[in-house]
């Protein structure tokens, strides 16, 4: 079902969560919401659960308003940051308690739990209680919990923040297949543009309470509507006052060239694939250029190195 | 580091020694000083018996009350926000700050015959004073934070996103009390509730004062111990007072052995 927020307000205190927020979300989409801590981005994707109420503005979902509808009613998959597991329930229980609170029967449950338990790898362990679950297993028993009562969307706090990097990049992967399969609108929250690049379909760019841009992960990349998107996704050198340059846009020039900027080379690292050169130009401007691993080989690319680098024309957002 | 701990060690159980092991011993020697058969006719004297199965259904009474009063405030002060809140948290706590003496004069000035309610209460046939509601109430009254105290804390820290899930489940909030934040609760609430009723099986001061102490009618078993020992009669005072410190440790192995059995499975 499509989601859609409208000039939605929440202050808590003195302190704005959210100022007149306004995003669509189509349906079937999988979206991730962007932004620094305290952008606002968690507070939002409660409202549109209903966990908080808003100060002003609409949620809708579906066709439906459901501003003043509870959270129980709402229909809605919620998985919380830290996973939110029932701690004196099994797995099973812990899956089953949405069809148990709907008052289903015994044996659709058993059976709907076990195809979901299957959906999230997690057959063989229904009789354990959360405490003997890693986090990643944790995290995909709060997903088949949300999942069992066939929520109109699924929203996702944070999912992958509480979790160490390598489950993190596998989880993630697995979330973009899972979605492929089940297609329910999903949103997401993170504060990594990363993840949120590798995952999503579309995303919306939070900053302060406010949404700074939404768009496809390309879109976003190439063609950032302000400084704060621009440094916020994708790395970046900032030149001063509103200009910014991408590192992998900066060309190193083989010596014999004759022409280009001319920069000392401060540091090599070698991160895999790519190398990161930390230059510094002739005025004294510390920049930082993003190469493969091949062209720093025939470069012989060594610190303490003066060369001459091709500068493409910087970005400059108006002020 | 070693001999400080050493010291701390002895330092404490000697303090414990000195003020609870030594006394209860000694209660439990004299008791049985002169073997069983005088502890026995003691014990089973009716004013005895009477005194024991009363305190038994006060206990029975004011306990389950005060649970129910406990687990409730508990929610109200954790999960509630309203003005005033600080306020009532304090008041909770005043029974632990009051005398009990002074609770049981309070209650007496207001369902006393000269009290407040006295004349319509007493007017519809009901005796609060000088008779087992009185006696339930100055109970209930003294033992009334156990709960509060005990449950509210492992509410603050259990936090709200386990009710949260359960809410955007479809659970009401009934139903999430019961399957989702009890369960999580009780340890907190079964601590609780055995020290309301260790306090409320050993209540002496309330209770004295609005029951007038009529052998074999308003005597408890701590009432009783007192009557005994002031008219001499030593062996039925320490024999009560054995029976009494046997209830209260019947309670606490009890409960141990209820959570015991649980708990391990979960290692929460």
């Amino acid at each position: 079902m499509a989601i859609e927020v409208r000039n939605v307000s929440k202050h808590f205190g003195d302190f704005v969560a959210l100022d007149d927020v306004c995003i669509r979300v189509n349906d079937g989409a999988l979206t991730a919401l962007l932004g620094p801590s305290g952008s606002g981005k968690s507070t939002l994707l409660r409202i549109i659960a209903g966990l908080e109420t808003p100060d002003a503005g609409e949620v809708e979902i579906g066709d439906e308003i459901v501003t003043d509808t509870p959270a129980r009613t709402r229909d809605v998959g919620f998985v919380f940051q830290h996973y939110a597991p029932f701690k004196h329930m099994t797995v099973h229980d812990n899956v089953a308690f949405g069809l148990t609170v709907r008052k289903r029967p015994k044996a659709e449950i058993r059976e709907r739990v076990s195809e979901l338990l299957g959906l999230v790898r997690l057959e063989g362990l229904a009789e354990r209680y959360p405490s003997q679950l890693s986090g990643g297993q944790l995290q995909r028993m709060a997903l088949a919990r949300a999942l069992a009562v066939q929520p109109r969307v699924l929203l996702l706090d944070e999912p992958f923040g509480a979790l160490d990097a390598q489950v993190r990049a596998e989880l993630r992967e697995w979330l973009r297949r899972l979605h492929e399969e089940i297609h329910v609108t999903t949103i997401f929250v993170t504060h990594d543009q990363e993840e949120a690049m590798e995952v999503a379909e579309q995303i919306v760019v939070m900053n302060r309470g406010t949404i700074e841009q939404a768009g496809s992960p390309r879109e976003l990349y190439e063609s950032p509507r302000n400084e704060f998107v621009m440094s916020f996704i994708g790395p970046v050198n900032h030149l001063g006052e509103a200009t910014f340059l991408r590192p992998h846009d900066i060309q190193i020039l083989p010596s014999s060239a004759g022409e280009g900027t001319e920069a000392l080379i401060e540091r090599v690292v070698h991160l895999g694939f790519e190398v990161r050169v930390e230059l510094k130009l002739g005025d004294g401007r510390d920049i930082w250029a993003q190469v493969t691993r091949e062209s720093a080989q025939e470069l012989e690319l060594q610190e303490g190195q003066i060369l001459a680098v091709r500068l493409p024309e910087p970005r400059v957002f108006a002020a | 580091m070693s001999f400080s701990k050493h010291g701390l060690r002895t330092l404490a159980l000697g303090y414990l020694a000195l003020l609870l092991v030594a006394p209860v011993a000694m209660i439990f020697y004299r008791t049985f000083e002169h073997g069983i058969a005088p502890v026995w006719d003691a014990v089973t004297a009716p004013n005895a018996v009477h005194a024991f199965w009363l305190s038994i259904e006060i206990v029975a009474i004011a306990v389950p009350l005060n649970t129910a009063f406990g687990v409730g405030m508990a929610l109200l002060l954790e999960r509630g926000s309203f003005r005033g809140k600080a306020l009532l948290s304090t008041l909770v706590d005043l029974p632990f700050a009051i005398s009990p003496v002074v609770v049981g004069l309070a209650l007496v000035l207001v369902y006393g015959k000269t009290g407040w309610f006295g004349d319509w209460l007493i007017g519809h046939g009901i005796q609060v004073i000088f008779s087992v509601p009185g006696m339930v109430l100055a109970t209930a009254v003294v033992s009334l934070p156990f709960v509060v105290r005990e449950t509210a804390p492992v509410l603050r820290e259990l936090g709200t996103d386990a009710e949260q899930a359960a809410a955007t489940l479809g659970a009401g909030a009934w139903l999430t009390f019961r399957r989702i934040t009890l369960p999580a609760i009780r340890w907190g609430v079964v601590y609780g509730v055995v020290l309301t009723t260790a306090r409320a099986l050993g209540e002496f001061g309330a209770v004295s004062v609005v029951s007038g102490r009529i052998e074999g009618q308003t005597q408890t078993l701590p009432l009783y111990v007192q009557g005994q020992f002031e008219n001499f009669n030593i062996t039925g005072a320490y024999a009560s007072a054995v029976v009494l410190a046997l209830l209260a440790l019947a309670t606490l192995v009890a409960m141990n052995l209820l959570t015991r059995r649980t708990r391990k499975r979960e290692a929460i």
